[in-house]
C-alpha cells in the first residue's frame, strides 16, 4: 500500500526528467561539480590569495595583509629564474625522452604484436607501476652510484656513468613516468583503424610515409596526452632530485622548503604559481589538438 | 600496415630492450631484498632471507598495506561515481561551459602534486577547519583520480554512440533503467580499466599524501619513506616492493581478461 | 589480517572521533593569533587513556616494525595510555605538524624547539612531576635550546655530534680540522658531502669562529648580517666540491659505501653502520669542535592528554627505556644510569662532559641573538633558509 504513491511519484519525476534534459543534466553534474568546486577550486583560489599575504616574522602566523612582495620576489629573484629554467629544462627533456622511447614500443604493442602478446605487453608495462616510486628511485640511486650496475656495465667500453646530478635526475624521472606515457599512446594508436594504414600502403606509400602522414597525425592527441603526465609530474617533483640529484634543487624543493623549513606559505604559494602558469600555458597550447580528451 | 620483416624485427628488438631497461632496476630491488647489507649497497656483500622473515612479521608493514588499500578503494569508488557522471554529462549533453568542466576534471592531475598538496593542506586546515585524517587523504586522492575514470568512460561512450540508449528510451525505459541495463554494461570494462589506474595512482601517491595525512595515518608510501630513515629497515622496503609487483599481476590480469571478454563479445 | 583490519578501523574511528571533538571545541579559538602565555602544570591527575606522539623515526617503537624493538607496549600496560605516533623526517616538518594541534607530545631537536616555544605550540614543563628528570645529565639541563628564562620546556632525550667522517683509504693524512671540507675541499672535489638543511650554515660559522676570528662570531647560531654573509660565502665556495647533500642516513651510508662521497659531516650511528658492513671509514671530532643535537621531549600547549604526556616524559627518561631508545636510534643517552643498560656508550662518548662541551647543540637562530648581544639584530631561521636556497642555487 505504502509503495503505490512513491512509485507514482517516481514515474512522474521520471517523466518530468525525460522531457527536461536540462534538469537531468543539472542532476548528473551536481555531484561531481560540487565536489570539484568545493574541494579543488576553492583550495586553489585560496592558495593564490595566500600568495598575496604575508607571514608575521615573530609569531609565524599568516597575516592577511595584502602585498605584492612575494610575487615580486619570485619574478625578479635570480634564484627563482635559474631554478625555474632548470626545472622546465628537466621536465622537457624527460618528456622528449619518454615520447621517443614510448612511440616504438606503443606502436609495436598496438599494431604489430599478436592479441595475446599485446595483452602480456600491457601487463609488463603496468606491473612496474606497483613497485613504489621511492623504491624505484632508490634502485636508480644504486644503479647510478660510482660502483653501481651502470658503471659496471659500461666500464668495459671505457665509458663512465653520469654520477649523481641533473642527468641522473632526468634518467630517473624518465624511468618513473614512462608507463604513464606508453599507456595513452598505446590506447591512441590502437584506435587508429588498420584500414587507413592499409589504404595508405595500397596507394603506394612506403611505411615511413604512412607513419609520418597517417599514424603520427592521428596519434598526436594521444602523444600530447602522454606528455601532460610526464611534463607535469616532473615539474612538481622534489623527491627524486633529492635522491639522485646530487646538489641540484628544483621548483618543488623551493616550494617544499618554504612551506616546511621557512614556514612561509605565502612565498611558497607565490613560487607554486610558476608551475601553475606553465601548466595552464601548456594546456591552452594543446587544447586545440583534442589531447585533453585522451588523458 | 604492411611492415617488412626487418622493420618488425627492429620494433620487437626496441620493445624488448625497453622492457629490459624497465625491469633492470626491479631486478636490483629483487636482489637487494636478499642482500645481507642493511643499506642496499651494491654489489650485495652476501645473501640472507632475514628481511623476508622480518617483513612477514612486521605488523607496521601489514597495517600500512591495509591502510593504503583502504584509501585506494575508497578514493577509487568516489572517483568511479563522479568520473562516470561527468563523462555522461560531457558526452551526452551539449552545454555552455562544457570545456571548462573538462579542464576542471583534468586540472588535479595536470597540476604538480606539490601544488595540489599545499593547496588542499591549506584548505582543510584553514577554511574547512577539518583536522587532517585518513578521510582528508581519501578526498584528495579521489579528486585527482576522477580523471582516469572520466577519460576511459568518455572514450567508451564516444565509441558506443547513443543508438542503443535511444532504442531503450523508445521502448519506454526510464533514464535509470536505461543506465542500468544499457549504458552501464557498455561502460563496464572501461570503468574497470579506469578504476584500476585510479587505484594504482592512489596506492603509490606520496606527495599529496604527505600534505593531507593526519596523525597515525600511515599509507604504504609513507611507511616506506619513514623506513628509509630508520636504522636497518631499508631491505624490508625492498621486500615489500617485490611482493607488491608480484601481487599486482592478479588484478591487472583479471582486468585484462574481463575487458578482453568484453571485446570478444562485441 | 582480519583482526588487524578491525583494530585499525577501531583506531581510525577513535582518532576521527577525537579529532572531530577537538575541532568542535577549538573552533572558537582558531582565529586567535600569536602565542598565548601558557602555565606549567602543578599537579598530575588521572591518565586520559591515550596520548598522541610526534617524533623522529625510531623514537617511539611499539614492535610493529621489529617485534624485538618495543618500549611502547610496556608503557601502555603500565599507565593505561594508548600511544598513537607519527614520525617526521625534518625538524621543519615537525613544526608544521605541531601547528595542527593534533599531538600531545613532541620530540624536537634544538633547531625546532625555540620556534615551537615562540609559536606557542608547547608549554613549560614542571620537572618536579617527572621523577626521572633528576637522573638526566646536568650539562643537558636548562640550556638555550630547551629552556627560556630559566623555565624548562621539556626533558632532554639523546644527544650527539655532527662529526667529520672520511674514507680512510682516500683521505690521507687523517683530517683533524673541518678545513678538509671547506678551504681544502678542492682536493676531494665532487666527493664532499654536507647536511642538507639551513642549520648546516652553523657548521660554516663554527669553522669561521676559529679561522676568521676578526668576524667576531661567538656562537654559530647567533650571526648578524655580515657574519651570515661570510658563512654563506664559505658555503658557496664549498658547493662546487660537494657531490651531494644528504638528509637521511640511508643516503649517506650508500654514498660512502659506493665511494660517491669520501668526506663530510656525519652522525656516529652512520659510522657504526658502515663499520659493521666493513666499509673503511673513520670519524673525528675536529679541533674546531662540532655542531650537534640534543633532542627534547616537549608537551603541546593544546595537549588533550596532559597526564598521559607527563607519564610518557617520565617513562622515556627512565634509564632502561632511555637506553633502549637512544641505542636504537644511535645517539648518546641523556639518563646517567642508561649506560648500565647499553654496551656501546663509549663509542658515543655518553656522559663525557668534556667531549660534550665541544659540541654546539642545534639552536634555532632567532632575531634576538642567542649569544646575548643586544646591539645588533641577528639573522633568524627564515633568513637562513633563504640563504641556504641561494647557496644550493
Amino acid at each position: 500500500m505504502t509503495t503505490a504513491p512513491s512509485a507514482g511519484m517516481t514515474r512522474r519525476s521520471a517523466a518530468y526528467l525525460a522531457t527536461h534534459p536540462r534538469v537531468r543534466l543539472a542532476l548528473i553534474l551536481s555531484a561531481p561539480l560540487t565536489w570539484l568546486a568545493l574541494v579543488y577550486v576553492v583550495a586553489l583560489a585560496l592558495l593564490l590569495v595566500t600568495a598575496l599575504w604575508t607571514v608575521d616574522g615573530f609569531t609565524g602566523q599568516i597575516s592577511p595583509t595584502w602585498t605584492l612582495d612575494n610575487l615580486r620576489t619570485v619574478v625578479t629573484g635570480a634564484l627563482y629564474r635559474t631554478v625555474t629554467l632548470r626545472t622546465v629544462g628537466v621536465a622537457l627533456l624527460v618528456t622528449v625522452i619518454d615520447v621517443v622511447i614510448a612511440l616504438p614500443i606503443a606502436f609495436y604493442m598496438a599494431k604489430v604484436a599478436s592479441p595475446r602478446a599485446q595483452r602480456l605487453l600491457v601487463i609488463a608495462v603496468l606491473m612496474p607501476l606497483w613497485a613504489s616510486y621511492l623504491v624505484k628511485a632508490y634502485a636508480w640511486r644504486s644503479v647510478l652510484s660510482q660502483d653501481g650496475l651502470l658503471n659496471w656495465l659500461v666500464a668495459p667500453v671505457g665509458l663512465q656513468g653520469p654520477g649523481y646530478g641533473l642527468p641522473a635526475t632526468v634518467i630517473t624521472l624518465s624511468y618513473l613516468w614512462l608507463p604513464y606515457v606508453i599507456l595513452p599512446i598505446y590506447a591512441g594508436l590502437e584506435k587508429v583503424p588498420n584500414s587507413l594504414l592499409e589504404a595508405s600502403a595500397d596507394l603506394g606509400a612506403p611505411p615511413w610515409r604512412t607513419l609520418s602522414s597517417v599514424v603520427l597525425p592521428l596519434a598526436l592527441p594521444a602523444i600530447i596526452a602522454g606528455t601532460i603526465f610526464s611534463f607535469s609530474l616532473s615539474l612538481g617533483d622534489y623527491i627524486t632530485v633529492t635522491i639522485v640529484g646530487g646538489t641540484s634543487q628544483m621548483l618543488g624543493n623551493l616550494v617544499y622548503t618554504n612551506v616546511g623549513a621557512a614556514n612561509n606559505l605565502p612565498l611558497a604559494a607565490a613560487i607554486a604559481l610558476v608551475p601553475i602558469v606553465i601548466i595552464f600555458g601548456y594546456l591552452a597550447l594543446v587544447r586545440r589538438t583534442g589531447a585533453l580528451d585522451n588523458l | 600496415m604492411h611492415l617488412g620483416r626487418p622493420t618488425r624485427g627492429l620494433l620487437a628488438a626496441i620493445t624488448g630492450l625497453t622492457l629490459a631497461v624497465i625491469y633492470l632496476p626491479l631486478v636490483v630491488v629483487l636482489i637487494n631484498s636478499f642482500s645481507s647489507s642493511t643499506s642496499l649497497s651494491w654489489p650485495p656483500p652476501g645473501f640472507t632471507l632475514e628481511w623476508w622473515v622480518r617483513t612477514a612479521n612486521s605488523a607496521g608493514a601489514r597495517d600500512a598495506v591495509v591502510t593504503s588499500v583502504g584509501v585506494a578503494l575508497a578514493s577509487t569508488v568516489i572517483a568511479l561515481v563522479l568520473g562516470t557522471l561527468v563523462a555522461i554529462a560531457l558526452q551526452r549533453y551539449d552545454f555552455f561551459g562544457r570545456s571548462t568542466v573538462n579542464l576542471l576534471v583534468i586540472l588535479p592531475i595536470a597540476l604538480p602534486g606539490i601544488v595540489t598538496g599545499i593547496a588542499l593542506n591549506n584548505f582543510f586546515r584553514t577554511i574547512a577547519g577539518v583536522p587532517l585524517s585518513i578521510w582528508t587523504v581519501v578526498v584528495a586522492h579521489a579528486t585527482f583520480c576522477i580523471v582516469t575514470v572520466f577519460n576511459n568512460a568518455v572514450a567508451r561512450l564516444r565509441r558506443t554512440g547513443t543508438r542503443l540508449e535511444e532504442a531503450s528510451a523508445d521502448l519506454g525505459a526510464g533514464g535509470w533503467t536505461t543506465f542500468r541495463l544499457v549504458t552501464f554494461p557498455q561502460l563496464r570494462s572501461a570503468l574497470l580499466a579506469g578504476g584500476l589506474l585510479a587505484f594504482a595512482l592512489s596506492f603509490d601517491e606520496i606527495i599529496v599524501t604527505t600534505f593531507t595525512a593526519g596523525s597515525g595515518v600511515t599509507t604504504l608510501p609513507i611507511f616506506i619513506l619513514n623506513n628509509m630513515f630508520r636504522p636497518n629497515q631499508a631491505p624490508v622496503v625492498a621486500v615489500i616492493a617485490v611482493v607488491l609487483v608480484v601481487v599486482s599481476v592478479v588484478p591487472i590480469y583479471l582486468a585484462q581478461r574481463l575487458s578482453a571478454a568484453d571485446v570478444d563479445r562485441r | 589480517m582480519l583482526r588487524t583490519t578491525s583494530t585499525l578501523r577501531a583506531v581510525t574511528a577513535t582518532i576521527t572521533a577525537l579529532l572531530t571533538t577537538a575541532a568542535l571545541t577549538s573552533c572558537g579559538t582558531t582565529a586567535a593569533s600569536g602565542p598565548e602565555p601558557t602555565q606549567e602544570q602543578t599537579s598530575l591527575g588521572k591518565t586520559e587513556g591515550s596520548v598522541s606522539i610526534l617524533a623522529w623515526p625510531g623514537y617511539v617503537e611499539d614492535g610493529s616494525n621489529d617485534p624485538t624493538v618495543d618500549w611502547v607496549s610496556d608503557f601502555e600496560t603500565k599507565t593505561g595510555c594508548t600511544v598513537t605516533s607519527k614520525t617526521y623526517g625534518t625538524s621543519d616538518e615537525a613544526i608544521n605538524l605541531m601547528k595542527t594541534g593534533d599531538y600531545d607530545v613532541v620530540a624536537a631537536s634544538g633547531d625546532a624547539t625555540l620556534r615551537l616555544i615562540a609559536g606557542g605550540e608547547v608549554t613549560p614543563v614542571n620537572t618536579d612531576l617527572i621523577p626521572s628528570y633528576a637522573g638526566i645529565f646536568d650539562f643537558l639541563k636548562n640550556q638555550a635550546w630547551n629552556s627560556v628564562d630559566g623555565k624548562a620546556y621539556g626533558v632532554p632525550h639523546g644527544y650527539g655530534a655532527n662529526l667529520l667522517m672520511y674514507n680512510t683509504d682516500v683521505v690521507t693524512p687523517p683530517p683533524t680540522s673541518w678545513s678538509v671540507v671547506f678551504d681544502d675541499a678542492s682536493q676531494y672535489a665532487g666527493k664532499v658531502t654536507a647536511y642538507d638543511s639551513p642549520i648546516y650554515i652553523a657548521d660554516a660559522a663554527l669553522y669561521l669562529m676559529t679561522h676568521k676570528p676578526e668576524l667576531g662570531i661567538k656562537n654559530p647560531y647567533a650571526l648578524d648580517d655580515t657574519q651570515l654573509a661570510a658563512a654563506v660565502d664559505l658555503l658557496k665556495a664549498q658547493r662546487p666540491n660537494v657531490g651531494e647533500y644528504w638528509s637521511d642516513y640511508l643516503k649517506e651510508i650508500q654514498s660512502f659505501t659506493s665511494g660517491d662521497s669520501v668526506v663530510g659531516t656525519t652522525w656516529q650511528v652512520i659510522q657504526n653502520s658502515l663499520a659493521k658492513e666493513g666499509v673503511k671509514t673513520a670519524v673525528v671530532l675536529p679541533e674546531e669542535g662540532a655542531t650537534g643535537w640534543s633532542d627534547t621531549w616537549m608537551i603541546s600547549s593544546k595537549a588533550k592528554s596532559p597526564n598521559c604526556s607527563y607519564a610518557w616524559l617520565d617513562w622515556i627518561a627512565s634509564p632502561e627505556v632511555n637506553a633502549k631508545a637512544t641505542a636504537y636510534f644511535g645517539e648518546a643517552p641523556s639518563s646517567q644510569e642508561a649506560c648500565t643498560f647499553r654496551d656501546d656508550c663509549e663509542a658515543f662518548h655518553a656522559g663525557d662532559a668534556e667531549y660534550a662541551s665541544k659540541i654546539w647543540y642545534w639552536t634555532t637562530p632567532v632575531a634576538k641573538c642567542v649569544d646575548g648581544r643586544t646591539d645588533v639584530t641577528c639573522t633568524d631561521y627564515a633568513k637562513w633558509t633563504a640563504a641556504w636556497q641561494e647557496i644550493k642555487g
